[in-house]
């Protein structure tokens, strides 16, 4: 099907493409307002945060014995939620998955947003924030936190790159774009790299973005792996789990693309984009998200049938609490509500519709939060030993407000770099949409 | 000394000029290590200076990093805090058939410690195995394990194992991550959530003591520094958003004292001595017998023996009880698993 354009027909398509994806870029009123009132929670919630750096993590609800709660069940949420950008790019783009292309970019944000706030979350848990600058001074190899640090970071990294190649093309072409600011002009010039397009600078590309590609792979898989160890590293009933790493990974997955669909339904209906994230992606992805789950329900099954069968003393009083105790309506409705419903849903094409799979997926990231809620606070209600001779407020985990509102911003801190993000750079590439529209080099038709 | 190793300069340079003739990037890398070689041999006349061992024996060391003496409260009794007592292995013994409950080795804990009543160094526990087993009370330190979960997941080595077994927190450096708590078995770990309970009337020294400096009142500034330095032995004051934990009274061992608790308690139910010695001294009747044979013979164990953490504590079973458990305090252990 390539080639059998005429010309005119290639540059009335590329133009076609350039002015569609290049609408949503720059600052128009709806953004102005989705970032004031954006600015004005996150005000609210750091407020809150003032409260603890102030008083102490007392105003939060951890006491002694669950001494991690909503906080490290969010950080682990938001490194989950990142893996997104190695599912998309580099296992179904090195797979030769040519559909992703416009979802890609995508993906790439979303996990910039939640591995870089990651590391902000980790920090709202520390009793002593000001001294962070200890874990590099006197950081001890052997604890697995000095290798999350490690891994978020260049997860972080190599996401950026990730992000940044595949600009580079759409870049060049944005500066050359007389309809957009002129300082903005000269900042996607600078950026481009003095990018031309040739056949030569193109190979580079690829070849770039395929190393990239495979790199964060073991690097994706390092941050949730170690992110498990922080648990499973323990002797705890709970968290003593040898099927950690892997049972991460995959919910992780799950989580992640739930993002990916709520984002992309998101940019299709205001961005206007109903012709390049079409319902043929939803279908796709939506297969996709039946895939993760069922490894994870396997996973699951795993985690949950093994010592369940056995029920050996302190496993049992665990099992009891989580099935049939304090967390059992909240562990049902997460294994129902977030993740065999979908499964079931998914199943059937009709479900596999932008505004169903909207729905289904806000679930799937709400049932992956409590998810993790549950993963982290259980545990720590029952140790070895019997809670004893402290107040009641130490037995039981109650989240207070302050702490609730800690958390709000840090989705609030996602939702702006996500938002930021997309309004300066193209959510979807240019140069690639072009591609596979068999034009080959849309630098010498512009 | 001084001729070979100029010898070996000039020989360098030659060899350096000639390399530099053909390649100049490997010119700049030899060049880096001459100026190195220059600079180590350099510092080899000036900055090495002599120091006597613990051996009594005179040897040479860089000056760096050596030179200067303690300049310190804090940091001489966070260095002495780390190395420990010399010679010693400290470990406990908790005769369980004695423990009636008394609270008294918590009450002294606490005060020593500054500690609020839900804190706990110590605590003692209402156990029953199982349903037909003898209910019986715990205190519960700190394990001290030799193989402490605690240390290896401290990302700032602010929690530490000392070589005479004491596992010890210094809280000017513990970033409150609480990881530790997490990997902690025992539950033996508390945090400051909020102000610890004495932290008004530190702060209140802590000004008395910058005038007295200010004035250049340096007698009495020097016994009120004692009361605001933070004792890593004695983990006071204690700091907020940090981790404390039973010390074994590491203070009081320094001075060839007992443990706090051990000294308080009215029935005989703690034995504190050194395992190199092979001896531990009950903390009520001050007999000192074998660790070796009171273990044997009272068939001693440690908690949790399968979790391979090794600690230090040694408990006495609950047998011929001293004193019958009150039937109103028996509990269902709920609350753990």
């Amino acid at each position: 099907m390539e080639n059998h354009f005429t010309l005119e027909q290639q540059k009335e398509s590329l133009h076609k493409i350039t002015s569609d994806l290049i609408k949503p870029i720059g600052i128009n009123r709806s953004f102005h307002l989705w970032m004031g009132f954006l600015t004005l929670a996150l005000l609210g919630c750091l407020y809150a945060y003032y409260l603890q750096l102030r008083d102490g993590l007392g105003v939060a609800g951890i006491r002694d014995y669950v001494s991690w709660g909503m906080y490290i069940a969010n950080f682990v949420f938001f490194v989950a939620s990142s893996l997104i950008g190695m599912l998309i790019t580099a296992v179904l783009g090195l797979s030769g998955a040519k559909w992703i292309s416009p979802i890609a970019r995508i993906s790439e944000i979303i996990a910039i947003g939640f591995a870089a706030i990651a590391g902000l979350v980790i920090v709202s848990d520390m009793g002593r924030p000001e001294r962070l600058i200890n874990v590099f001074i006197y950081g001890r190899i052997q604890s697995p936190i000095l290798w999350d640090v490690t891994v978020v970071t260049t997860y972080v990294l190599i996401s950026l790159i990730l992000l940044y190649l595949p600009l580079i093309p759409d870049l060049a072409m944005l500066s050359r774009n007389q309809t957009l600011p002129k300082w903005l002009r000269k900042a996607y010039e600078l950026l481009s790299i003095n990018w031309k397009g040739t056949a030569s600078q193109y190979e580079i590309l690829h070849k770039a973005i395929k190393i990239m590609a495979i790199l964060i792979i073991p690097v994706a898989l390092a941050i949730h792996t170690v992110t498990s160890w922080l648990f499973a590293s323990t002797a705890r009933v709970g968290w003593d789990s040898t099927i950690f790493g892997p049972y991460f990974v995959t919910g992780a997955f799950v989580a992640g693309t739930g993002f990916l669909i709520i984002a992309m339904y998101f940019f299709r209906k205001n961005y206007k984009l109903h012709d390049y994230i079409t319902e043929l992606h939803f279908d796709k992805i939506g297969k996709i998200l039946v895939l993760v789950s069922l490894v994870y329900l396997y996973f699951n099954i795993n985690e949950f049938l093994v010592p369940g069968y056995k029920m050996k003393s302190h496993e049992a009083v665990h099992l009891r609490e989580l099935m049939a105790g304090n967390h059992a309506w909240l562990f049902w409705g997460v294994q129902i509500f977030g993740l065999i419903l979908p499964i079931v849903l998914l199943l059937f094409k009709k479900m596999r519709k932008p505004l169903p799979m909207f729905i289904i997926s806000i679930f799937i990231v709400i049932g992956s939060w409590f998810k993790r809620y549950l993963i982290v606070v259980p545990t720590q209600e029952h140790p070895f030993l019997p809670i004893q001779n402290v107040p009641d407020n130490f037995i039981y985990y109650q989240p207070t407000l302050i702490e609730g509102l800690i958390t709000m911003a840090s989705f609030i801190l996602v939702l702006m770099i996500v938002t930021i993000l997309s309004k300066v750079f193209p959510i979807i590439p240019i140069w690639e949409t072009a591609h596979e529209k068999g034009i080959h080099e849309p630098e010498k038709l512009s | 000394m001084e001729d070979h190793s100029t010898n070996n300069n000039n020989s360098r340079r030659d060899f350096l000029q000639k390399v530099g003739l053909i390649a100049s990037g490997t010119v700049m890398g030899g060049a880096a290590m001459f100026a190195g070689f220059k600079f180590e041999t350099s510092k080899k006349k000036e900055s090495r200076i002599k120091a006597l061992t613990a051996e009594h024996q005179l040897i040479e060391v860089e000056a760096e990093g050596h030179s200067h003496p303690v300049e310190d409260m804090l940091t001489e009794l966070q260095l002495q805090g780390r190395e420990g007592i010399p010679d010693k292995r400290w470990v406990m013994v908790i005769d369980l058939a004695k423990c009636r409950n008394a609270r008294q080795c918590m009450k002294a804990c606490q005060g020593a410690h500054e500690l609020r009543p839900e804190q706990h160094h110590i605590n003692v526990l209402q156990m029953q195995d199982s349903e037909n087993t003898a209910p019986y009370f715990m205190p519960k330190p700190c394990q001290h394990c030799d193989n402490p979960p605690c240390v290896s997941v401290c990302p700032v080595d602010a929690t530490f194992k000392r070589p005479d077994g004491i596992v010890l927190i210094d809280n000017e450096r513990c970033i409150g991550c609480r990881f530790c708590v997490a990997a902690c078995p025992y539950s033996a770990r508390i945090f400051h959530w909020n102000e610890p309970l004495k932290e008004q009337e530190y702060k209140e020294n802590k000004s008395k003591y910058s005038q007295m400096i200010a004035e250049g009142k340096q007698e009495e500034a020097k016994e009120l520094e004692k009361k605001v330095t933070y004792d890593v032995e004695l983990n006071v004051p204690q700091r907020r958003g940090t981790i404390s934990k039973c010390l074994f009274s590491a203070d009081r061992l320094r001075v060839g004292q007992m443990p706090y608790c051990v000294s308080a308690c009215p029935n005989g139910v703690y034995y504190f001595g050194d395992e190199n010695e092979d001896a531990v001294t009950n903390g009520t009747t001050k007999q000192t017998v074998r660790l070796s044979g009171l273990l044997r013979d009272n068939a001693g164990y440690r908690l949790m023996e399968e979790l391979g953490t090794k600690p230090r504590v040694y408990y006495l079973p609950p047998k011929n009880r001293l004193f019958p458990f009150p039937e109103e305090t028996l509990i269902t252990n709920e609350h753990h698993s």
